[in-house]
């Protein structure tokens, strides 16, 4: 699976996309997962609240399923306009 | 519809003509063109927008869509640009056309609101002391959303 960061969430991992093997079942199993690894990841996903989700290029939510999903993006919310 | 997600600037004023052109029967046309804003007191060097390139067309279409689906129009443009851009530079454009002009003033105001919070596109301040800012979303940008 493939995962990819915007805007500070990339800044703090320091990793635009990386692929990773996992058998998380949701958003929130890959999060906890991630954040096991090192430190910069759990101090970019400390505060969910902060951070948006999107799987396979579409808005999602942390408790979703990761089943057949091949690409989850983590940013914080948008700016755009 | 007409979606665009470019990081070369544009003229608005031909962007509006062109579009108007391809409306006619419209009895309405709303433009509303954003543009990087200075710093309080000045100090802005740039503005950089990052954008996830797979989602952002069809986020943008996604919206633009549910506009037409929700106002009776006859066609409408987004344009929305990435990169680094300088103070008084176009951002992005909405215009939307319509017969008559509630439908176009609402259906713009509607793009507006979702592209701002919806929109997969974050904004890093660049000042002049060499300092760099990722401007936060809004609260109000978020609640705004509720009155549609």
């Amino acid at each position: 699976m493939d995962i990819v960061y915007f805007a500070w969430v990339r800044e703090r991992i320091g990793l635009a996309r990386e692929e990773v093997e996992t058998s998380a079942a949701t958003v929130a199993d890959l999060v906890t997962e991630l954040s096991g690894r090192e430190e910069r990841y759990a101090a970019a996903f400390a505060d969910l609240s902060a951070l948006r989700v999107a799987l396979d290029q579409e808005l999602s939510d942390f408790d979703a399923p990761l089943v057949g999903v091949r690409e989850v993006a983590f940013f914080p919310p948008m700016t755009g306009g | 519809m007409q979606v665009r997600v470019q990081e070369a600037g544009f003229d608005p004023g031909a962007q509006s003509n062109d579009f108007a052109a391809g409306c006619s029967g419209a009895g309405a046309i709303v433009t509303f063109t954003g543009v990087v804003r200075d710093i309080e007191g000045g100090g802005l060097v740039a503005m950089e927008i990052e954008h996830y390139p797979g989602m952002t067309q069809t986020a943008l279409e996604k919206i633009a869509a549910e506009a037409e689906a929700r106002w009776s129009l006859a066609d409408v443009l987004v344009i929305h640009r990435y990169g680094r851009l300088k103070p008084g530079a176009q951002i992005m454009m909405v215009a939307t056309a319509a017969r008559h002009r509630r439908d176009a003033f609402e259906a713009a105001e509607y793009m507006m609101d979702y592209l701002k919070s919806r929109a997969p596109f974050w904004k890093k301040e660049i000042l002049l002391d060499g300092a760099s800012e990722w401007v936060a979303a809004k609260a109000d940008d978020e609640d705004a959303l509720t009155r549609w």
